[in-house]
């Protein structure tokens, strides 16, 4: 799906665990995330911290929509 | 008599489903599971000495610890040949058994088989090293796949010559060989011309390698005036699954009205996805599809706005067809709302 929606000139940044499907994928633009179960939270954080971890992987997605690429990229947060 | 040890998930490892998927690798002496055919096809040629068990999502989510944890544990057998799987068409068991099997190989210098469907996203990554044997997508083959792998590795073993993708059921690897054919090449290509011309089946000599890449879209200018969508895989819908996606090899995507929502909780959302455990997407969706935190950032003004509906499907056992499929119609549908920029998530 994130292929499809690139080819039709839309920016995508695939947020996914297991880094390896994604650019077997063919996705371009990646952010590493959490945990297969919980991508964007981690239940032993408390409510406030986990979502301050969501925006901090949601944050690099927004950097990452608005660099420009020639390969597949793999933006880290950690 | 051969030595073997075998790597299976924690699945076929008769430990659990889903909800015991972060299981650390273990070992066990003897056949488990699958192990036992693998035993029965063996006959008196080898024994299944350990099984190595390991769940898809702990492998997956600390690959280098698993990794050295489990060749600790083939190195304490010394066996003569190691075998993963057949993972079918499960994605992380099968990322498994390429990393393993590859691992193993480069390691111990023995011969190591697995079995994939060809979909199986391990397959690409390993087929160049590894012998994988074609299987179907589902356990219900695993007498037939269990069979070739254990020709093939015997052959392996042996150091007899293996054949080729066709007679022995493995992968290409992308190796080319040279051999004597009866007729000339001349003479080949014009009988396949001809039967092309006819309209009949003909084999291709030199199979194209298929690159489907795509290039990269350029980068959003200003994500705080764009309008930005939200698509997952990781099966996030409104409670009670309105349209019935199905837990695995989903035949449909939704499309979703977030208009009002600030947040999803459990009494609103939930997933359909059938692989992964559930219980923390169920607790809080937010942790698959951000609708919380992309709600803050556009009131903040970080980014123009999220788009009114966000699309769902269930990325499990899903053909690469269909998925292209979905896509495209996504695709489409979010250009034509305008929508300049995606976050897609998936489990």
């Amino acid at each position: 799906m994130v292929k499809e929606l690139e080819r039709a000139g839309l920016p995508t940044v695939h947020i996914c665990t297991i880094v390896p499907i994604s650019k077997t994928v063919g996705a371009n633009r990646i952010v590493p995330a959490v945990a297969i179960p919980h991508p964007l939270g981690n239940p032993e954080l408390s409510k406030e911290e986990e979502k301050a971890l969501r925006r901090k992987i949601i944050g690099r997605a927004l950097e990452a929509l608005q660099t420009d690429i020639d390969t597949q990229t793999v933006f880290e947060w950690q | 008599m051969l030595k073997v040890v075998h790597y299976i998930n924690q699945f076929f490892g008769q430990i659990g489903g889903e909800d015991k998927a972060d299981t650390p690798p273990l070992v066990k002496e003897g056949p488990v599971g699958p192990g036992l055919a693998l035993q029965q096809a063996l006959g008196d040629q080898g024994k299944v000495v350990a099984t190595i068990i390991c769940g898809d999502s702990y492998f997956n989510e600390h690959v280098d610890e698993a990794l050295a944890e489990i060749l600790g544990m083939v190195e304490q057998y010394q066996p003569d040949l190691f075998v993963a799987g057949p993972a079918f068409f499960a994605g992380r068991y099968g990322i498994a058994c390429a990393t393993v099997c590859k691992a193993v190989q480069e390691k111990f210098g023995i011969p190591v088989v697995t079995g994939m469907y060809p979909e199986n996203p391990g397959v690409d990554l390993c087929k160049k090293d590894v012998y994988v044997i074609k299987t179907g997508d589902s356990a219900a083959q695993m007498k037939d796949a269990v069979t070739k792998m254990v020709k093939l590795a015997l052959k392996l073993v042996n150091k007899e010559e293996v054949g080729s993708p066709e007679e022995e059921g493995y992968i290409p690897r992308g190796i080319r060989k040279n051999y004597f054919a009866q007729e000339r090449g001349s003479k080949r290509a014009v009988d396949m011309l001809v039967k092309k011309l006819k309209g009949e089946p003909y084999t291709t000599e030199l199979p194209m390698p298929e690159f489907d890449r795509v290039p990269p879209a350029p980068a959003v200018k200003d994500i705080s005036k764009a309008l930005v969508a939200l698509v997952t895989s990781g099966g996030i819908v409104p409670k009670g699954n309105p349209d019935h996606i199905e837990s695995s090899s989903a035949s449909k995507f939704g499309k979703y009205d977030l208009e009002g929502i600030e947040a999803l909780s459990p009494e609103t959302h939930q997933t359909a996805h059938g692989g992964y455990d559930p219980v923390y997407a169920n607790e809080d969706p937010n942790r698959v599809l951000p609708v919380d935190v992309m709600r803050e950032l556009e009131k903040e003004g970080k980014i123009g706005k999220l788009h009114r509906y966000y699309y769902a499907t269930v990325g499990n056992g899903t053909p690469v067809a269909k998925a292209q499929q979905y896509g495209q119609a996504i695709a489409k549908e979010l250009k034509d709302a305008g929508v300049q920029a995606v976050i897609l998530t998936s489990t």
